[in-house]
Parts: structure tokens; C-alpha cells; sequence
């Protein structure tokens, strides 16, 4: 261990008739976020395999091989498209937040010096939100023409509606990056497999982003039952804005769900992120 | 003397096992030590604690396995929320102005937390951009503590790279990073080898040198002789003693502060 150097006053000493000045909230806030942002890029390729990987071989058997084929209906690429990025955009946003989260609080501790800072427990959970939304939106970009690329031509398929698609993007990515935050401060380390397969799972399968809400019209009790599920209004907001041509969701319907459950899971996320951080 | 800490009649009764994790603590906390369990599985960890911590001062704040020292820096640095009694810290209240008082203090945690995903300098740089300090200002300050905390070729490592002891280091450059007025360390030399120890010992007397407020919690009676200006003395959340050390010692017959202990509270320092 090397020597430590001798007694010499580095910087003076605050004190408390003479203290620092407060460090304004969004200082620490564009710091919090900066962190995140640095390890992000750092962990880029392992970002865009982890992100890319499963939806595009989805693409390729789904949207390519499948119609190929002729296992599928002409226009089904329509429908698959926008729920493959849907589901992009959920799985980058969740698991960047809920990862992390799960870990640094369930067994590194290492979130301590996050919660250390001088801005309000609520402002460091909210920083996280805003990361896992900045890198679902990345990867439904990534996600987007990589697929297109390997589907070809998909009938309906538009950039007309933008205003849409960004309010859609958007919302969606904030309704499950709170979706993450939540899981990330309610499941302890040992409970990632249960995560994984009791939840995960049966959201991937059951959020309409291999079929269109409005084909489930066959198994009524079903496309109800899906309603709880968060990634059915982020698949059906993308068909509603990429490829209206599909029969969907109504439109309004849509946005109002993901902007409650992401205000319901941003306040479940909060208080129980406060009850992890404070004793 | 202006008061760097005060806190008035601080209680902190945790809830039935089970129920909310308590950070900081260490498994089998609640079971395994002297604080109380009452009615209902609940734990009294502070039963009524008054101190005074006078700024400049060197304070240990030692006690027994479960005497209620990782709960007294818990509620100090505003991530215990007291059950009652009111603590002010820095001149700020830790419930109501916590802000402002994680602004003034640096913490030292018991095991070293060092954020994972970035390397050792990077852990001091953006600890001191949570705290306003310029990008500048916080290379510049990183690079002289490593410098001084003798880890500066560590500064691109990985932080799983680091011994023990360095890790701590680490931790008390980044306690120290956005200059606090006081600086917290919970059992800072806890399974460190002599040597490692002894630079700790160094790089506080320094510290305090200068001017610094210190909090130091130990169970490790030398260390607390060795660094304190004064000692308070707790056990099951109450405080028995607080003293000069020398002070302590003359109560006993043989100086030891063990001893001492003993008399105090009728049990054992490793009950």
C-alpha cells in the first residue's frame, strides 16, 4: 500500500457559519444522469447485442422466413413490425433500470453514494426513470430499420403520423422504465429467475406484440384478461402510429393507459424506493 | 465552540423482522446483538440519545455489536429516519433539511461501496459532480487526493482491483471530495490488516488536523483511544459514558476502557 503523504491543508475547510451555497436540484439531476450516460456508452455493443439479438432472429423467422413460406397471411408484417419494436423498446428500458437496480441495492450497495447526494431520495429514482427511457428510445431506433431491412416491404407502413409516434415513443418508454424502476426495488437478487419467468415471460408473450389486440376478438376472455398487461398499449400505440392500416386500440384509449400506469408505477416505484433507501 | 451535531432525546425503534430492511446493517442485525427486541418482535435500536459534537472535534462513538452505532450515523447522515427526538447536523435538522445536510458531510460506509461500473477516479469525479463541483475543479481534487491517500496508480483501475484497504481509501477520497464539513466513518478499519490500519490512522490524524469535524464509530477500544478528542460510550441505544479517553480510564481501577465498559454496563464488550 503505498505512503500517504504528509499533514498539509489541502482546500480550506468549510464551516458552518460559512458553508458551501445549496447545489441547484437539476445540477445534480444532469450529474446523476451524466453517470449513467457514461456507463451506457461504455457498455454499448453489449447495449445494442442484448437489445438487437431477440427481436431481429424474431424478424428474420417471423417476418422474413414464415411469409416466405407462405406460413403467414400477406399484411402480417404489418401487425409484427410495430410489436417487435414495442418490445424492443420495453425490454432496453426495463432491463436498464431494473438490473442495476436489483443489484446495487439488493447486494453491492453501491447506489449509497447516489443516495448520498444532496437532492431529494424522489430525484434520484426519477433520474433513473429518465435513463432506461433514453435507452428504450435507442433501441427502438436501432430496432426499427434493421427490421424493415430484413422484413422488406411492409404494406401500410408510414411515417405520416410522427407527432403520434413521438408521443407513443415517449410515453411508452416512460411507462416502462417505471415498470423496471418497480421491479428493480421490489425483487431481491435471488428472485431474478422468478422475475424473468413469471413475469417477463408471460408479459412478451401476452402483450400483443406477435399479434394485434384486435385479432384476439376470437378468444374474448383473453383480450381482456392482456389489458393488465403494460407492453399491449406500447405494442398497439406503435400500430396505431406506424401502421394504422391495422385494425388497433383507439388511439385516445391508448395514450390514456400509458399515461396512468405510468403515473401508478412511478408512485409505487417512489414509495418503495424510498422505504429501500431510508430505514 | 459553535456545536457540529446535536442531537435531543433520538429514538429509533425498528419494526418487526421481516418488515422493512434497515440500511447499512448487517445481516442478522436484529437477532444477533445487544439491542432490545420488544413486544411484537420490534427492536429499540436508540432509546433517548442526547450528544454534542463540538465542530473541529475528533468523536468516537463506541459500544458493543449492536449498541446502536451504525443506527446513530444512519439517522446522522439522513438515511435512518428517526422514530423520535429531533438531530441536527451541520447546523440543518436531518429530517426536515435533509438536503442540506448531505450537502455538508461525507460519509465513510463500514464495507466499501465504490460504484462498480466506473474506475476509481471516475468514482471521485462524479461524486463531486453530484455535489456542484465544476468538471475542473473535481479532476483536480481527485487526482490530489489519490495523490495523498497514496492509491494514485490506482486511479484507472477497476474498482475490483483495489485491496480492501485501498477501497477504503477510495472511500475517504470521495467522503472528502466535495470538501464536508464533518466526515462520518462507521468502523472504517473493520477487517483491514495492522498496516492497512494504521495509514487509516495516519491519513485521520491528518485529517483532523486540519480542522475537520470527525464521527467515528468502532468497537475497537484502542482506536478509539488512540484518535477521539472524546468518547461517548453506548450500549443498547443509551448513552453510558462521555468522556476525554483519559478521563475514562481514570474511573477504573486497571485504565482500560474494557473495563470501564464492564462496570457500566454489566456485561461484556463482546455480549
Amino acid at each position: 500500500m503505498g505512503r500517504v503523504s504528509a499533514a498539509t491543508a489541502p482546500w480550506p475547510v468549510a464551516s458552518i457559519a460559512n458553508p458551501h451555497p445549496p447545489v441547484p436540484a437539476g445540477r445534480v439531476f444532469v450529474a446523476l444522469l451524466s453517470r449513467d450516460l457514461r456507463v451506457a456508452r461504455r457498455e454499448l455493443p453489449f447495449f445494442l447485442i442484448r437489445t438487437v439479438m431477440q427481436p431481429i432472429l424474431f424478424v428474420i423467422v417471423f417476418g422474413y422466413l414464415l411469409p416466405k413460406m407462405g406460413f403467414t397471411q400477406p399484411g402480417y408484417q404489418a401487425a409484427l413490425l410495430p410489436g417487435i419494436l414495442a418490445l424492443s423498446l420495453m425490454l432496453a428500458s426495463a432491463q436498464s433500470v431494473t438490473l442495476p437496480m436489483v443489484t446495487e441495492f439488493g447486494w453491492t450497495k453501491e447506489i449509497e453514494d447516489r443516495l448520498l447526494a444532496p437532492v431529494s431520495i424522489d430525484l434520484v429514482a426519477i433520474e433513473k426513470i429518465v435513463n432506461a427511457m433514453i435507452q428504450g428510445i435507442i433501441a427502438a431506433i436501432v430496432v426499427l430499420p434493421l427490421a424493415r431491412l430484413v422484413m422488406g416491404p411492409v404494406p401500410g407502413f408510414t411515417f405520416s403520423h410522427f407527432p403520434e409516434l413521438a408521443l407513443v415513443v415517449v410515453l411508452s418508454a416512460a411507462a416502462a422504465s417505471a415498470f423496471g424502476l418497480l421491479l428493480g426495488v421490489l425483487i431481491s437478487p435471488q428472485q431474478i429467475g422468478f422475475m424473468f419467468s413469471l413475469i417477463i415471460t408471460p408479459m412478451i408473450f401476452f402483450g400483443c406484440a406477435y399479434y394485434p389486440w384486435r385479432g384476439l376478438d376470437v378468444v374474448p376472455w383473453l383480450k381482456y384478461a392482456v389489458l393488465v398487461n403494460p407492453l399491449v398499449y406500447i405494442s398497439e400505440g406503435l400500430r396505431a402510429s406506424l401502421t394504422p392500416s391495422v385494425a388497433h386500440m383507439p388511439f385516445i384509449a391508448i395514450i390514456a393507459a400509458l399515461i396512468v400506469l405510468t403515473g401508478g408505477f412511478t408512485w409505487a416505484a417512489l414509495v418503495r424506493f424510498r422505504m429501500r433507501a431510508l430505514g | 465552540m459553535t456545536a457540529a451535531i446535536v442531537t435531543e432525546g433520538l429514538r429509533k425503534v425498528y419494526p418487526a423482522a421481516g418488515g422493512l430492511a434497515i440500511p447499512g446493517a448487517q445481516p442478522g442485525w436484529a437477532s444477533s446483538n445487544g439491542a432490545e427486541p420488544r413486544g411484537g418482535g420490534e427492536t429499540v435500536a436508540l432509546e433517548g440519545l442526547d450528544l454534542v459534537v463540538n465542530e473541529g472535534e475528533f468523536f468516537g462513538l463506541i459500544g458493543p455489536n449492536g449498541a446502536g452505532k451504525t443506527t446513530t450515523i444512519g439517522v446522522l447522515t439522513t438515511r435512518v429516519i428517526p422514530t423520535g427526538g429531533t438531530a441536527r447536523v451541520a447546523g440543518a435538522d436531518v429530517v426536515r433539511q435533509s438536503v442540506t445536510v448531505r450537502q455538508r458531510i461525507g460519509v465513510v460506509p463500514q464495507r466499501p461501496n465504490p460504484d462498480r461500473a466506473l474506475d476509481a477516479w471516475e468514482n471521485l469525479v462524479y461524486h463531486a459532480a453530484y455535489f456542484g463541483v465544476n468538471r475542473k475543479e473535481a479532476a483536480r481534487r481527485a487526482t490530489e487526493l489519490l495523490e495523498r491517500l497514496g492509491i494514485a496508480d490506482k486511479a484507472r483501475m477497476k474498482v475490483d482491483q483495489l485491496s480492501g484497504g485501498q477501497q477504503q481509501r477510495l472511500m475517504i477520497a470521495r467522503a472528502l471530495i466535495h470538501e464536508p464539513m464533518i466526515l462520518f466513518l462507521d468502523e472504517p478499519t473493520v477487517g483491514l490488516d495492522p498496516n492497512a490500519r494504521n495509514s487509516l490512522w495516519e491519513i485521520l490524524r491528518d485529517l483532523h488536523a486540519q480542522g475537520r469535524t470527525i464521527v467515528m464509530t468502532t468497537h475497537y477500544m484502542p482506536e478509539a483511544d488512540e484518535l477521539s478528542d472524546r468518547i461517548a460510550l453506548i450500549d443498547r441505544g443509551r448513552l453510558l459514558a462521555l468522556d476525554t479517553p483519559e478521563n475514562l480510564k481514570k474511573q477504573t481501577p486497571d485504565g482500560s476502557l474494557e473495563t470501564f465498559f464492564i462496570a457500566k454496563s454489566g456485561r461484556g464488550w463482546d455480549a
